[in-house]
């Protein structure tokens, strides 16, 4: 008789201290929900090893958050697609998470952050934050923002603006041609381009201004004649993937010698394809200083990336701040699990980013406020190179905290 | 007038390369009665052979030899696996093959990654051959017309004028009576479908350079060669011939004219609403030619079928 009871209290006080235990070390879950398979899924696993690392590095290795929760990150395979990002969504607020990572297509953005703002709204004690990290569309800090959205990368009229100062100020560009992929980001580079080049330019010529089917067109030869044929002296584009690849090729083989501005042409193997062919011609507008390393700091980072995945190019820096943010947020806040506290400390906060750049995340729109570099495709001065190619892309020029005072149409409704 | 040649030139590259690709699966279709549902993935499997290969010994022996593997590989899993699968029917054997096209995809991203490989046309065809009032035509361009030229021509000759066609042609309507006259019919099969993906391989060792190698290529081409051969009638080479030029010159000319629905709604007496934000039907007024270039071919399919449903060339119902 007496040997069951013991039995039973000493299993319950082993439980007990069980979850005393492993309340104490409870991670802070980060969801990452990007394509991890198909057409994008290098980019996707890119994205998700620099996770992974920067919360390793950043955060883990110095001991946790809040004495010792460490950050875990979850990945979540969305194969780009709208309907699958909601369903991994659902998936991982129901495991708890409260911190959702994506970046992967602006159209995925939008129906995430509706979907968030949705579920925070239905039910307060299970909120979320979205830490947009590369979907750049203006609308999401615009008339698509909300309070649990931040984004951390420039977005999208942010670096036009940065792309045609350096139009601007060369003399040689008369003539220029727009091409994108059809859907939001694609029409939201147009017409960014088309505003910020009458506003600096208005002598500039748009000899073409056109959109084709996503990641439908195979022969990029067509673009390519009628590009040549409108005598552009430069060409604008917000392509990625395989379709930046397509038009690259195409126009470098047409015989274009000209600048392309890109947004997205360098990186998972795009670097390695254009090769000798895209230097001189190829640059493309990002944040995060990648070469020359912007500090010791940021050079010890990237070999120790490097070292750790040594078929993964080191693409994205912003992903570093996200994690660094995040973890001075909830610091701050002193609370990992009350969001709206962390989403307080957040919005309005300084942060300084290894890549030698202040980071402000503004609180009207919650968009962060970076330095822009443009970066030429080239294999002098590379300290990391992209795909092993000995290529890669340098810092060409720098907007200082570009468009730190970029209007917003955003009205944000707060929390009380 | 000079800027027609050109689109008519890059139609035909892209056309024939269209062809490789659809000649290779309306042969194995009319084979064995089954649509290869990883034969484009066949053509992927080349492009990356032919990339490694290249950096070992270069572009030409890629060539050669990635095929040539891409063949063998195709008649293997022919032999040891469709074989197998053939004698539960049709549907089992797509499946097989819609398996096999998965199973494709994962091997190459294992091996090779995600991302985009450097597979770049070979320094000596990297020149312009001749312009077109300023339009260059790049010598590989040359390269790839003549290729799959060539390719026609040596299986047109394959298939009618020698012994090996003769019992080839007679094996796709008699195959019981042409076993009965002693011919490895089995054997024949295999060889066939080796031929069929060796063909889809040289296509992509050909077009990776220009197209990109990565592993979303097989669908990127998959659905097109499909609607290639259902236009230009299953089991006809001849067929297959037409339609892939139909289509890439289709494909070529919708992308090269900019030309704006809205001319023609203009035309036709309509106004353009006042506030396009705001217009329900403002899709239709800014649609222009390019934007639904891709989407011809298909409806091209649709009209083959509805209007002569074996295709161009057909013989069979589809």
């Amino acid at each position: 008789m007496k040997t069951p009871i013991r039995m039973i209290s000493g299993a319950m006080v082993a439980g007990a201290m069980m979850i005393g235990a492993a309340q104490a070390a409870d991670p802070v879950k980060i969801a990452f929900i990007d394509p991890l398979s198909g057409w994008m899924g290098a980019t996707g696993e890119q994205g998700l090893s620099q996770y992974k690392f920067a919360a390793e590095e950043l955060v883990n290795k110095k001991g946790g958050v809040l004495g010792g929760r460490m950050f875990e990150i979850v990945p979540f395979d969305n194969k780009l697609s709208g309907k699958e990002s909601l369903i991994q969504l659902q998936v991982a607020i129901d495991q708890g998470i409260r911190y959702i990572a994506q970046g992967n297509s602006s159209g995925i953005a939008h129906a995430i952050t509706a979907a968030v703002e949705k579920h925070n709204r239905r039910n307060p004690d299970k909120r979320v934050l979205f830490l947009n990290y590369s979907a750049v569309d203006p609308a999401l800090t615009n008339e698509k923002c909300n309070f649990w959205h931040f984004r951390f990368d420039a977005n999208a009229d942010i670096k036009m603006d940065a792309i045609t100062d350096v139009i601007k100020a060369n003399k040689d560009i008369k003539k220029i041609y727009i091409i994108g992929q059809d859907y939001s980001f694609g029409k939201a580079v147009a017409a960014a381009a088309v505003k910020f080049l009458k506003q600096k330019r208005p002598d500039i010529v748009i000899a073409g201004n056109e959109l084709h089917p996503i990641a439908k067109v195979k022969d990029f030869t067509p673009y390519a004649r009628k590009i040549m044929a409108s005598g552009a002296d430069a060409i604008i584009t917000g392509n990625w993937g395989a379709d930046m690849v397509g038009l690259g090729k195409a126009v470098i083989s047409a015989g274009f010698k000209k600048p392309i501005y890109t947004y997205y042409g360098a990186g998972d193997g795009i670097t390695g394809t254009f090769g000798a062919a895209g230097k001189g011609v190829l640059k493309l507008v990002s944040e995060g200083q990648v070469n020359p390393p912007a500090s010791p700091e940021a050079k010890a980072y990237i070999e120790a990336f490097e070292a750790k995945y040594t078929k993964i190019s080191f693409a994205q820096p912003r992903i570093a701040n996200v994690i660094g943010m995040l973890a001075q947020a909830i610091e701050k806040a002193g609370t990992a699990d009350d969001v709206v506290k962390v989403a307080t400390a957040l919005e309005g906060m300084e942060y300084d980013s290894m890549f030698g750049t202040k980071v402000k995340m503004r609180a009207t729109d919650h968009q962060a406020i970076q330095d822009v570099h443009i970066l030429a495709h080239t294999d002098e001065n590379v300290t990391f190179d992209y795909d092993n190619s000995g290529f890669g892309t340098v810092v060409e020029s720098t907007v200082k905290m570009a468009s730190a005072n970029i209007a917003t149409t955003c009205k944000m409704k707060r929390p009380k | 007038m000079s800027l027609i040649l050109v689109n008519l030139i890059d139609g035909l590259v892209t056309g024939l390369l269209l062809f490789m690709l659809s000649s290779g699966l309306t042969l194995i279709f009319s084979m064995m009665g089954v649509l290869n549902f990883a034969h484009a993935s066949f053509y992927m499997l080349g492009a990356y052979f032919g990339y490694q290969i290249s950096t070992y010994v270069g572009f030409w022996p890629g060539l050669v030899i990635g095929p040539v593997l891409v063949g063998v590989i195709g008649a293997l899993i022919e032999r040891y696996g469709l074989r197998r699968v053939h004698q539960y029917g049709h549907v089992p054997e797509l499946i097989f093959t819609f398996g096999l096209a998965l199973l494709i995809e994962e091997v190459v991203q294992f091996f090779w990654g995600k991302g985009q490989i450097a597979f770049n046309v070979p320094e000596s065809l990297k020149f312009a051959l001749f312009t077109i009032s300023g339009n260059a035509i790049p010598a590989y361009k040359v390269f790839m017309i003549f290729c799959s030229m060539g390719i026609f021509l040596v299986l047109l000759y394959i298939l009618t004028r020698t012994r090996v066609g003769m019992v080839i042609q007679a094996a796709l309507s008699y195959p019981n009576t042409v076993e009965a006259l002693g011919h490895n019919v089995p054997m024949v099969f295999m060889g066939v479908f080796g031929v069929g993906t060796a063909l889809a391989g040289i296509a992509g060792v050909i077009a990776g350079p220009t197209v990109g190698v990565f592993p979303g290529m097989a669908i990127q081409l998959g659905s097109i060669v499909f609607v290639t051969i259902v236009v230009g009638g299953l089991g006809s080479l001849w067929g297959a011939l037409v339609a892939s030029l139909l289509i890439g010159w289709i494909t070529n000319f919708a992308a090269a004219y900019s030309f704006r629905f809205s001319t023609i709604f203009e035309w036709l007496g309509l106004e353009r609403p006042a506030n396009m934000a705001e217009s329900l039907l403002r899709d239709a007024w800014t649609l222009t030619f390019p934007q639904i270039g891709p989407i011809l071919p298909y409806l091209l399919m649709i009209l083959i079928l509805v209007l002569r449903p074996y295709g161009l060339f057909g013989k069979r119902e589809v």
